[in-house]
């Protein structure tokens, strides 16, 4: 009666984040690459917590609770972005936005 | 047997009981009492033919229910119309099951000495896991509404998810000073802490902010504006019918249970009999239990009246009176509140 | 036993989501399928004995961050993704090997080390004491994520705000 190894929590974590990657890689659609981005963040969060259990140690989970405040308070700020934006060129797709001024 | 399967089996009869012997019953009775005692608020009678008071009026709805046509709107989006009703229920349901319907009592079943709680969990962050997926029911009415394919539908799914995240705060806020008095998230520790005085008693601006932010979350009259059949045509559930639209109503109702048990629990101490009664009594174990959990069930049903009292009573808030009211006046009670509860814990 | 199945019910269900998140053209479908990765993912924080953080987790991303990115989808109303004829099929064609080779690397890392280490019985993800962790030992980036938060709310609504047009009286 042994219980989940940590390594395997470690490779899924390391899944999540490579197709977090693709995702930012491939995606055109801007809200779609923010989802992605969102994507990495909570890989990194389970291997924070992965760390946190293996080694007993608290301070794990504390940045997991950070990473989440910070992450809450990116994707504000990156959402009013996408709408100033939306409003200015009246569309999300990352290809037309390349110039700094019309 | 193992204790652990025991313990298992325990669970699942404790989930089977709550969910489907009381919960979908009481939800099909709410829709009775609703009509009738909408009725009596208005001076008329209401349903009382099928069967004695008409307690069998929700089995002749069902029973419609399930023979109306089921439209499938040609435009819509349909695996997410089909799945906004699913999505709606589910955190209507799970949400009960943290609430503490009685006291714990040793017992002995099948051979072991088990502690028999009348909770389906007894959580570690107990009230914290009701603020989440209370949180959750955003999704239903949001994908309801956009998958409806209808501008009435969308802005009326806008609207009501808008509305219950702005009421999410006060509501959280409350429970910080409920938490507070507790020294603990576990339901179990808080109707414990209730001993002395009664929440309700103790901070009573807690419990009247609690009280309207639940008013708004369940989307129930004065704060329904997303649903009202004259603004709206219906909101977010205009193009469900039948069994869809049923569903959407037996969330509603079961989110209106779930919140009168939380605010017994929380402010009027839960499954706990006042004036002392129970160390008056020297009754054994088991009717002190029986006599816990009536109590509880009473103390719910009269928060259930309450809600359908307010309904035929006050009129619908206008969207931005309901907005200004959820940011300007419940939020700064709230934190004022808290302030409250810290002077009255110091001294 | 049944947590080892346990996590991998949660494990397939958390990359199926990922694998939709990137593959889905609505943009809706998108965002549905990350609230299904970030519920397994609070599953596997409560394997990992985790349980403020799951809740916490569930409260914060799928109740709020997920709602905003649905908000934003359909106030701005965005469509299907339509690729422009000609364009950027190369993109698909490098980026995925590329990705394949960042997933080769770390997991090889974890195929090979702590893999005989198990989940740990602990009681530090309780609320007692990352309560007391949070007050005691990091109360400064605590308070320090109020004023972030705060900051973070005054940008949002400003860049959102729409310019009032002062019409001469």
């Amino acid at each position: 009666m042994h219980g989940i190894p940590i390594s395997y929590f470690l490779i899924l974590s390391a899944i999540l984040f490579s197709l977090g990657v693709i995702g930012v890689i491939i995606r055109r659609n801007v809200i779609i690459v923010f989802m992605s981005i969102e994507l990495m963040l909570n890989a990194v969060n389970l291997t924070f917590v992965a760390f946190s259990n293996h080694l007993n140690n608290i301070e794990g989970q504390i940045f997991v609770f950070l990473v989440m405040v910070v992450a809450a308070a990116e994707v504000a700020v990156g959402l009013g972005l996408i709408v100033a934006m939306f409003r200015l060129r009246e569309t999300v797709h990352l290809d037309d936005i390349r110039l700094l001024k019309w | 047997m193992d204790a652990q399967w025991i313990n298992l089996i325990i669970t699942v009869v404790k989930i089977v009981v709550v969910v489907f012997i009381f919960m979908l019953p009481l939800v099909m009775l709410m829709t009775l009492m609703e009509r009738r005692i909408s009725a009596f608020l208005q001076d008329r009678l209401g349903p009382n033919r099928v069967g004695p008071m008409g307690i069998l009026q929700p089995i002749a709805d069902g029973l419609k229910a399930f023979f109306k046509e089921d439209i499938f709107p040609v435009n819509v989006d349909r695996f997410l119309y089909l799945m906004a009703p699913a999505i709606i229920l589910f955190p209507a349901l799970i949400t009960v099951a943290i609430v503490p319907f009685g006291d714990q009592m040793s017992t002995y079943i099948g051979g072991h000495l088990v502690n028999l709680r009348f909770q389906i969990a007894d959580l570690n962050i107990g009230i914290l896991y009701f603020v989440s997926f209370a949180s959750l029911g955003v999704y239903g009415l949001v994908v309801g509404g956009y998958a409806s394919n209808n501008k009435y539908s969308m802005l009326g799914g806008l609207r009501s998810s808008a509305q219950m995240i702005s009421y999410e705060i006060p509501m959280g806020l409350a429970i910080v000073a409920v938490v507070m008095r507790a020294q603990s998230l576990s339901l179990n520790d808080i109707v414990l802490s209730q001993a002395t005085t009664w929440n309700f008693l103790y901070e009573p601006i807690g419990f009247i902010i609690f009280v309207v932010a639940s008013f708004a979350e369940t989307n129930r009259l004065p704060f329904d504006l997303p649903e009202a059949e004259q603004e709206l045509v219906g909101g977010y559930h205009t193009e469900y019918s039948s069994m869809k639209f049923s569903a959407f109503f037996i969330a509603e109702y079961s989110n209106m249970i779930v919140s009168s048990m939380l605010i017994t629990t929380l402010f009027l101490g839960g499954w706990q009999v006042p004036f002392g009664i129970m160390e008056a009594l020297n009754l054994p174990v088991i009717w002190e239990q029986l006599i816990q959990i009536l109590a509880f069930l009473i103390k719910t049903g009269i928060f259930l009246f309450i809600y359908l009292w307010v309904r035929w009573t006050l009129p619908r808030f206008r969207y931005d009176q309901l907005m200004n009211l959820g940011w300007k006046s419940m939020l700064p009670l709230g934190l004022f509140n808290i302030l409250l509860v810290a002077v009255q814990m110091k001294f | 036993m049944l947590q080892n199945i346990l996590f991998f019910v949660f494990a397939i269900l958390a990359v199926a989501g990922a694998v939709m998140v990137i593959s889905f053209r609505n943009p809706v479908y998108c965002a549905l399928s990350l609230v299904l990765t970030l519920f397994s993912l609070a599953g596997e924080y409560v394997l990992l004995l985790a349980h403020f953080i799951a809740i916490v987790h569930i409260a914060v991303y799928a109740g709020a961050i997920v709602v905003l990115f649905l908000f934003v989808i359909m106030l701005l109303n965005i469509r299907r993704e339509e690729r422009a004829p000609g364009s950027i099929k190369y993109m698909v064609y490098l980026g995925v090997p590329l990705g394949l080779v960042l997933l080769y690397e770390l997991v090889s890392i974890g195929f090979r080390e702590f893999t005989d280490v198990y989940v740990k019985a602990t009681d530090i993800g309780t609320v007692e004491k990352i309560g007391q962790a949070l007050f005691s030992k990091y109360v400064l980036p605590f308070e320090i994520t109020s004023i972030l938060l705060l900051v973070a709310m005054l940008g949002a609504i400003y860049l959102s705000k729409q310019k009032l047009e002062i019409v001469s009286k």
